[in-house]
Formats: structure tokens, C-alpha cells, sequence
């Protein structure tokens, strides 16, 4: 009733504003302001308006502040960006723009900030630049100019070229008013995404205000300091716009450390007040410096700093920073110096998946378990997830279901246990698991012949409870009908026993399900002769032959006649057992990337395989494993300056080679190892006719405990003249197994420009092999010695070259092991033995590569007495081939 | 969804106050929308804010963005960023606001927003401009409130 009393009332008003507009009598301004007003009022409520429009120009030109600040309003709100009065209203901008009335100015720049058209970005992508840097701009114009700018440059960048300007607006970081430079950032943050270059000055010179910022007490800043802390949001701008770039040279690097550690060290200082408005923008800016130290990933001390201080709020009372804690840990899971960090707080973390009251915390917890989950403690967070399943919330519950299922898969060492979880996965929140998950299971336990027995048993139990959802139907009908006469041996588990069982389910299942346990079913004739004509006597009753559905009539029909006319010989050639899969990347990761971004579910390995793709930019895929990506480095590469490079593959199997080259660098090695030593001789070759200057090759190894030890022998020296060429030696000691490469980083001066190259240096484990002959009897009895689950890695992958026998073998004793002839009974194969020396322990190596020239694959099979090793090496041996 | 496309990347994508009915008070946009978008904008942020009470986070994850947000008496201050924007920025930024609105206004309160919704409009592009954060000095606002206010 109130509403139709409303509308009626409006509609009286608008005939009346409508009257006045229309009148003889010409309005004055102060009336044609009260009318606009009326229409923005009316259209805010929510009412359509269809004119005034031009109105609102007129007040545009008027000299009064009210009638031009409603005029603007009027258009910033209701005026769509092809309107025909376009023309007019950017008129009337040009010369509120050139009126030097610093409020007119302002009014004129937040219109244009507001509507942002193209139109806009055309009449005053020129002008807006000049207003910003000009010597006598007011500091408020300044500020609404900056963004007035940003947003031109957002709408349309082609419109806004770089040019003289850039200099001095990075320069408005020195700016005496801490608003100009709070604008400015913003802008500068923007710009110096898409053009790095231009703007790399600003690094320093964000440094230096923030430094000055984090250090001055806490009412230095008058103005600026909210709840006794200092500029917080400009902090977190300049922290924001620091992770536009790569970590700075070391002296900027060095104040810029200063500045984190003093933000980390408040954090840890009473506060200066309860408020947690105190509280909130002292942790903005404690967040965002976290984020930056994990953007960097380079400062291992700093990067343990920043989880136990999230550790620290993982147990606070404030809901907002146990999720922002959760949030931010799960990026710091992914660096490997925080990666172990991160994983002392498991516990705390489960704690918050069984206890937190908002759904996106536990979401976050979720988030976490899969980020800090790695081979040593995902027994426990898979069955944690589990057991959350049974009561999460629908709305999360299939993102779950593929997380558990891909870790499961991922840090699987028992097979039988990745089946058990999957089952239970159908079990718990069956609706849930989609197809790729149960086409998953079914590819890997074709693919793994030690677990299909396991298997066929666990889905014959399965099957038994009297309610089974379809999907285990699915999963059990196909995984019996391969590998049901694993458990045929049993009478509890006869063939007729299994075919009983799963036809019982068949009246209750959907159309594609009955579909699959037909093909089952013509399996089964194959596989288990004696219920031949229990199964044909099934296929031809009336249901079947005569069903509705053309799919399931059509294979009754079709099994039926295959069974009757089809020899032994020919059933089991078109029912044999289905071959492997291709290995391919898990189709529920790419179902996962797919739902919740790529960017959310990297965890380390795909961190590092993303970056090594980012700096070599070319179209080569990466290399599947992590020794091969540039370890910490940013994935941050200047145009100008494509200088990270990613260590390839190609010096596990070789010693001597160029490890780098660009037009400026060559780098050579040459390098001889003995037991746990080794000595690697560097050539840097100036490849042009100028000095480098401030030559200064670093060694930075990766390795928390120093598993790898290297020492230079001496410094080069800083002058490498043109055209010359300057050795290097490093001495190396293996102290014990590892797997990161160390990274040699040399940095120097060309010309006038300062130049950085990182490399991995290729010292791989397989260096300190040292080969061992041995017997065949002597091969196969310690292969059985190494039979705990742990001690074996096993990889099946596509042949990346011709697979030739010779340079298998050459190859093979590249890599360092002994080759053993005529030991393995299938020619085809080969063996190796070895023996791994580290400072600390021997580790015996024994190593057997399958190849199936069919497929153009191989297996490799590597045991050892170390999980580690046999780890390390399958990884390294696999990409060889 | 709407909320993507070439050339909006911005930290705020629109500004929103509500009412615990779902009345809007204040709508800022940043970025291009049609007028039934903005409506379903509208509903779904009041739908997905007004079910969460005080021991939940000040966050919500929407569409592929969230919305930070704070309730004071019977209005939600609604903010749209971008998911690795800073959260406890923005919160505090909305805080700073209203801090404004107070003063200002002298005890702001939901009638004055909307009946000096033209003056409210001044104090956002004050303070906010372009989707970023423009001013964050309370006395520098006012100061300049109060000469735009002397002109009137």
C-alpha cells in the first residue's frame, strides 16, 4: 500500500519537474540545481528517470560550487558513457580543467575518474599528466589527478603513453604529503606492472618511505598516524607495489630487510592500544609484509619469522586473524624454506577444521591441509579430511572429495591404502565424487598390478553392504570385471558368488551404470567359463533383449551373440585385459584447477614448474620434475634482461658442456667427481668487444642443513675484459643425500646497465655414484632385500627420444651406475648397481628400466636403502630418456 | 560472471551500503555494470552478508572476488575488492569512513545518508577514487569538507 502511495507521490513530483523544465519562464540556477537534486533522489530510490539530462549539463557551467558539484554528480551517476551530450560535458570539463580553481579542477578530475570512458580517456589522457607533475598543482588536485590518471590508463593503456611524465611521477614517492604519495602509489603500482622497466626507480625509493615510515614514532606522522600506527595503508600500498619486482641489489635489499624485520619485531611488542582498530591496521601492514617476504621467497630467516608469527595467530581470539593466518600460510607451504615451518602446525590446524564456526575458516583450514601436505604426513591429514567430510558443508564438500583424492594418489606409498580411501571417499559423500575421481582409480589400479588383487577384494567387500552408492557400483563392476579371478580362488568370492553380487545392484542403478555391468558381465564369460550360462541366460531374458533403452538392448544383443558364436581363443583376444593407461597429468588436478583457479592449488612442485616456464617463456614444456626449475628465484623476468635460467637435465649424464649463454655471457663447466667429492672448474667468457665491470659471481646454496657443501677457491676478479674468458673453481663435498641444485648468481656491470644471471649449477646426486659389478644372483637377492614399500620408486613414462639400445646404455653409465649385462632374464631390459657416497653414509643403488618399444614407454624401477635417494634419482634418471 | 573483463582490474570494484532490510543507502560503483546487474550485485551481497553473525569473519569470498564488510548499528558497510587484496586495509579503510561520516555529520545515522546522499557521494571521492584508496587523513577530509561546505 505504501509503495503505490510512493510511486503515486513520484510521479506527481516528476510531472511537476518535467512542468518546470518545460516551462516559458527560464529557470535560475539555484531552481534547476533543486530540481536535478530531486531527479538524483528519485533515482536513487530506485525509479527510472528519462530526462533532466540536459539540465545537469547546464549546471555545469554554472560559477556556483553547489549547482556545478550536483551537475557532476547528476552525470557521474546517470550519464552512460555514449551518451550524444558526451561532447558537451567534456566541454565543460576542459574548462573547469584549465579554470587553476583548484575545487573546479577537482570536481572536473573525479568526474572523469568516475565515468572513465573512452571518450574521456581521449579529450583528457594528454592534459590529466600534465596537471599531475606541474609545479604549481595543488596537493588535492594532485592526488585526484594521480587516480584520474590510473583509471584513464585501466580504461584504455593505449591512450596513455609513457613519456616524460613517468620520471616525475615516480618521484611524487618523496613527495612531502603523505595523501599525494598515497595516491601516487597506487598509480605508480599500476603502471609499473605492465612497464617494469620505466618504473624500476621506484623500488628504492618505496624503500626509503617505507623505511621512514616503519621507523618513526608513532605520532611523527600527525595526520597520518591512525590509532597509533603510522601510515598504514600507505605501507601497505609501498609493500604492495614492492611485489611488482624481483628482491632488490643488495644495498636497497639490506634497508628493505631492516624495514620487514622491524614490522615483524612490532608485531611481537605490547600494544599501544586495545582498540582493534590498532589492532587491524598494525596487522595490515604485517600481513602485507608477509606477503611480500613470501613473494620474494629468498630470505629463509625472514620466511620462518613470518609462519611463526602466523602460528602465533593461528590460536588468537579474533576470527579474522585465524582465517587471514590460515590464508597466508598456505602460500608460505609452498616455499620450500617454510614448507617444514608450516607443517609443526598441523595439529593446531586440524583443531580449527573440527572446531571453527564460520565455513569459510574451515575452508581455509581445508585449504592449508592440502597446501602442508607432503609424503611424511599425508596418512594423517587424508584421514582428517575424511572424517571432516562426513559432516562439511554441502556447498564444499566436492572440492574435498578431489583433494583427498588427488593426495591420496599423490603421496600414496601403499597402493592398497589409496584404494581404501577412495572407497571410503564413495562411501561418505558418494554424490560427490565425480567421474573423474572414479575413472582415476580405475586407471591407476590397471596401471599397478601389485594392488589389483588388493583391490578386486576391498570392492567384493564393499559391494556386501546392503546400500552401496552407484558409484561404487561403477567402480566395483569394472575393477571385478578385470581382475575378478584374482579372487575367484575363494568360494566366498567364486565367480558366480561375484556375479550375484553385483547383478543384485544392477535393477537399481541408472542407465550408463546397468550399461557398464553388461560389459561386466561378457567380461566375466571369458574370465570364468562356468557361469557362462547362468550370464547368457541373463543377457537373453526379455528385460534385456527387449529393453527400451537402445544402449542396453543393443549390447545384450550383442554380448549374447559374442558369447554363443565367438571361439575361446577370440573372446579372450577382444576381452583381454584392458592395457595401461598413458600416464598424463591426474584428470581430477586439471578438475580441480578447473574449479578453483590455477593459482589456488599450486603447491610446491607446480610453483616452481610455473616459474620455470615463466623465464624461459618459450614454448618447450617444462620438465615434469622439480630439479630442473630455478628454486627460489622470482618468476619475475625484465624484457630487457631475460637472465634466470633453469639448469636443464642435460649434465646429469654428463660433466663437461656450455651451462649458459646469452648475447652478452657464455658460461662453460667441466667438473670430475670421486666418491663424496667433486671439483668443478667455471668459464665465464666475455662474448663482447666491453669491460663487465663489478664482476661478482655468489654462490647460494639451498639447502637448510648443509647437505652440499661448496667453496670457492678464489674471488675472480671484478674487470672481465671484452672478448676475454675468466675461470673459476669450486671445490664440492657431499655431505649427505639432497636435492635442490645450488644456484650460481653472478651480477655486473655492461655499459650502463646492470645485469643478473642465475643458473642452477648441475650438481645432482647421481654425481657421487660410484658403480658396482655384481652377479645376477647377487643382483635379484639384494632386489629382494629392498622390498619395503619406502625403498622403491617407480616411474612409467613416455619415451621423450628415440629409444635406442646403445644410448640407453651410454646413457646409463653416464649417470654413474655400473650397467649389468645378462643379468636381467628379458634381454630387452636393463639393470644397474651402484653405489651413492655421501660424507655421511654409503647407499646402496640398484636400478632396473623396462623399456616397451609398443608404447614407446618405459618403467623405471630404482630401490636403495633410502627413501630419499630412490626418490631423487628416479626423478633424474626418468628425464634422460 | 560480469565482474571480469578487459581492462577493470582495480582494487574496489563497487562500494555498497545497506540497511538490514536490504535498502541500499549508498552504491559506488567502480567498474561498468547495466543497471540489472547492479541490482543482482545488490541482493546477492545483502543475502550473503546479513546471514553471518559477529563470531564470523569480517570477510566473504564472492563470486571471484570478496567483499569485506562491517555492520554498525543497522547498516553494513560493504566493500568488493579483489581476492588477494589486503583484507584488514580495507576493513580498517571502512572504519576511517565512517569515523568521517561521524564527524561530519555529527552521529551520523541512516537518515542523514539518505538525505544528504549528494554530500555523501563528496565524502567517497574524498576519500576513494578510481577504485583505490585517495585519502586516508580524517583531519585533511574534513578540512576539505568543511571548505567545500563554506562555498554552499
Amino acid at each position: 500500500k505504501s509503495k503505490e502511495a510512493e510511486i503515486k507521490r513520484i510521479n506527481k513530483e516528476l510531472a511537476n519537474i518535467r512542468s518546470k523544465f518545460k516551462g516559458d519562464k527560464a529557470l535560475d540556477g539555484y531552481s534547476k540545481k533543486k530540481y536535478v537534486c530531486k531527479l538524483l533522489f528519485i533515482f536513487l530510490l530506485g525509479h527510472d528517470i528519462d530526462f533532466g539530462h540536459m539540465e545537469a549539463v547546464n549546471l555545469l557551467s554554472s560559477n556556483r560550487y553547489t549547482e556545478k558539484q550536483i551537475g557532476y554528480l547528476f552525470i557521474s551517476v546517470l550519464v552512460n558513457s555514449n551518451s550524444e551530450l558526451i561532447r558537451l560535458i567534456n566541454n565543460a570539463i576542459k574548462n573547469d580543467l584549465a579554470s587553476r580553481n583548484p575545487t573546479f579542477m577537482g570536481l572536473a578530475l573525479h568526474c572523469i575518474a568516475n565515468v572513465g570512458s573512452r571518450e574521456m580517456a581521449e579529450a583528457f589522457a594528454g592534459e590529466v599528466p600534465k596537471i599531475l607533475v606541474a609545479g604549481d598543482t595543488m596537493d588535492s588536485v594532485k592526488q585526484s589527478a594521480a587516480l584520474c590518471l590510473l583509471r584513464l590508463y585501466r580504461t584504455s593503456p593505449d591512450l596513455v603513453p609513457m613519456g616524460d611524465w613517468t620520471s616525475r611521477v615516480v618521484h611524487l614517492l618523496n613527495d612531502q604529503h603523505l595523501g599525494v604519495v598515497t595516491a601516487a602509489t597506487s598509480l605508480i603500482t599500476t603502471l609499473a606492472q605492465k612497464n617494469p622497466e620505466e618504473f624500476k626507480t621506484s623500488v628504492s625509493l618505496a624503500v626509503s618511505r617505507l623505511s621512514r615510515i616503519v621507523t618513526s614514532a608513532s605520532t611523527d606522522l600527525q595526520d597520518y598516524t591512525y590509532y597509533f600506527v603510522p601510515a598504514p595503508w600507505l605501507s601497505v600500498k609501498l609493500l604492495r607495489l614492492l611485489q611488482c619486482y624481483p628482491p632488490p641489489d643488495p644495498a636497497v635489499r639490506g634497508r628493505l630487510t631492516e624495514c620487514l624485520e622491524t614490522i615483524l619485531n612490532k608485531a611481537q611488542e605490547p600494544p599501544k592500544s586495545k582498540k582493534v582498530q590498532h589492532s587491524n591496521a598494525k596487522n595490515a601492514v604485517l600481513f602485507e609484509a608477509i606477503s611480500l617476504i613470501i613473494h620474494h621467497d629468498s630470505e629463509p630467516n625472514l620466511l620462518v619469522r613470518a609462519c611463526n608469527q602466523l602460528g602465533q595467530f593461528l590460536q588468537h581470539r579474533e576470527t579474522n586473524l585465524r582465517y587471514l593466518a590460515l590464508e597466508s600460510m598456505c602460500t608460505l607451504a609452498s616455499s620450500e624454506f617454510s614448507h617444514e615451518a608450516v607443517k609443526t602446525h598441523i595439529d593446531t590446524v586440524i583443531n580449527a577444521l573440527k572446531t571453527e564456526r564460520d565455513v569459510s575458516v574451515r575452508q581455509r583450514a581445508v585449504d592449508l591441509l592440502y597446501a602442508m601436505c607432503d609424503r611424511s604426513n599425508a596418512q594423517q591429514i587424508v584421514a582428517e579430511m575424511l572424517s571432516y567430510l562426513e559432516t562439511a558443508d554441502y556447498s564444499i564438500r566436492e572440492e574435498i572429495v578431489l583433494k583427498v583424492a588427488i593426495l591420496a594418489e599423490k603421496y600414496a606409498v601403499d597402493y592398497a591404502w589409496y584404494v581404501d580411501t577412495i572407497l571410503n571417499l564413495i562411501r561418505i559423500a558418494g554424490d560427490y565424487v565425480s567421474e573423474e575421481v572414479w575413472y582415476r582409480v580405475i586407471q591407476i589400479v590397471i596401471n599397478r598390478d601389485d594392488v589389483q588383487g588388493y583391490a578386486a577384494k576391498t570392492v567384493f567387500e564393499a559391494l556386501q553392504a546392503p546400500a552401496c552408492h552407484e558409484n561404487l557400483v561403477k567402480v566395483g563392476g569394472y575393477i571385478l570385471g578385470e581382475f575378478g579371478n584374482l579372487i575367484a580362488g575363494d568360494p566366498r568370492s567364486s565367480p558366480l558368488v561375484q556375479f550375484n553380487l553385483l547383478h543384485s545392484k544392477f535393477h537399481l542403478c541408472s542407465v550408463p551404470t546397468r550399461a557398464l555391468l553388461l560389459s561386466t558381465y561378457i567380461k566375466f564369460v571369458n574370465l570364468f567359463p562356468e557361469v557362462k550360462t547362468t550370464i547368457q541366460d541373463v543377457l537373453r531374458s526379455d528385460s534385456q533383449l527387449k529393453n527400451a533403452d537402445v544402449e542396453l538392448q543393443q549390447r545384450a544383443v550383442e554380448y549374447l551373440r559374442l558369447s554363443t558364436v565367438a571361439s575361446t581363443d577370440i573372446l579372450a583376444t577382444v576381452l583381454e585385459e584392458m592395457p595401461p593407461f598413458p600416464e598424463r597429468e591426474s584428470s581430477i588436478l586439471a578438475k580441480l584447477k578447473k574449479k578453483k583457479g590455477p593459482s589456488t592449488v599450486t603447491d610446491l612442485e607446480d610453483t616452481k614448474r610455473e616459474r620455470s616456464v615463466d623465464v624461459n617463456g618459450g614454448p618447450e614444456p617444462a620438465p615434469a620434475s622439480t630439479s630442473a626449475a630455478v628454486g627460489p628465484l622470482p618468476a619475475f623476468a625484465f624484457p630487457n634482461n631475460p637472465c634466470i635460467s633453469a639448469g636443464g637435465f642435460e649434465f646429469v649424464c654428463k660433466n663437461n658442456g656450455v651451462l649458459f649463454e646469452n648475447q652478452l655471457l657464455q658460461i662453460g663447466l667441466k667438473s670430475e667427481f670421486r666418491q663424496n667429492l667433486g671439483r668443478m672448474f667455471i668459464f665465464y667468457g666475455n662474448k663482447t668487444s666491453t669491460q663487465f665491470l663489478n664482476f661478482t659471481p655468489t654462490l647460494i646454496s639451498l639447502h637448510a642443513r648443509a647437505s652440499l657443501c661448496l667453496f670457492l677457491t678464489k674471488p675472480v676478479d671484478p674487470t672481465v675484459d671484452g672478448g676475454a674468458q675468466v675461470q673459476q673453481v669450486v671445490n664440492i663435498e657431499c655431505v649427505s643425500d639432497f636435492t635442490e641444485a645450488p644456484v650460481l648468481n653472478i651480477q655486473f656491470r655492461y655499459g650502463g646497465t646492470f645485469q643478473n644471471v642465475s643458473v642452477q649449477l648441475p650438481i645432482t646426486l647421481n654425481k657421487f655414484f660410484q658403480p658396482t659389478e655384481m652377479s645376477s644372483q647377487d643382483f635379484f637377492q639384494r632386489w629382494k632385500q629392498l622390498s619395503n614399500p619406502q625403498q622403491e620408486v617407480q616411474n612409467i613414462f613416455k619415451a621423450k627420444h628415440p629409444m635406442d639400445t646403445e644410448i640407453t646404455k651410454a646413457k646409463i653409465i653416464g649417470f654413474g651406475s655400473a650397467l649389468l649385462e645378462e643379468v636381467d632374464p628379458n634381454p630387452a631390459n636393463f639393470v644397474g648397481a651402484g653405489i651413492i657416497h655421501t660424507k655421511t653414509t654409503q647407499i646402496g643403488c640398484l636400478l632396473r628400466l623396462e623399456p616397451n618399444l609398443q608404447a614407446q614407454m618405459y618403467r623405471l624401477t630404482l630401490r636403495t636403502s633410502k627413501e630419499t635417494v630412490s626418490q631423487r634419482l628416479c626423478e633424474l634418471l626418468s628425464q634422460q630418456f | 560472471g560480469v565482474l571480469e573483463g578487459p581492462g577493470t582490474e582495480c582494487a574496489i570494484r563497487f562500494i555498497l551500503i545497506q540497511n538490514r532490510a536490504g535498502k541500499t543507502r549508498l552504491a559506488k560503483w567502480y567498474m561498468q555494470f547495466d543497471d540489472d546487474e547492479k541490482q543482482k550485485l545488490i541482493e546477492e551481497v545483502h543475502a550473503v552478508v546479513t546471514v553471518r553473525d559477529a563470531k564470523h569473519t569480517n570477510f566473504v569470498e564472492f563470486r571471484n572476488f570478496k567483499i569485506i564488510y562491517r555492520r554498525y548499528a543497522g547498516l553494513y558497510f560493504c566493500i568488493c575488492v579483489d581476492v588477494n587484496d589486503n583484507n584488514l586495509a580495507y576493513l580498517e579503510a571502512i572504519h576511517n569512513f565512517v569515523e568521517v561520516l561521524n564527524e561530519y555529520f555529527h552521529n551520523v545515522c541512516e537518515l542523514d545518508l539518505v538525505f544528504n546522499f549528494y554530500k555523501v557521494y563528496t565524502v567517497v571521492d574524498e576519500m576513494f577514487l578510481a577504485g583505490e584508496i585517495r585519502e586516508t587523513s580524517q583531519t585533511k577530509v574534513l578540512k576539505q569538507l568543511l571548505m567545500l561546505q563554506s562555498l554552499e
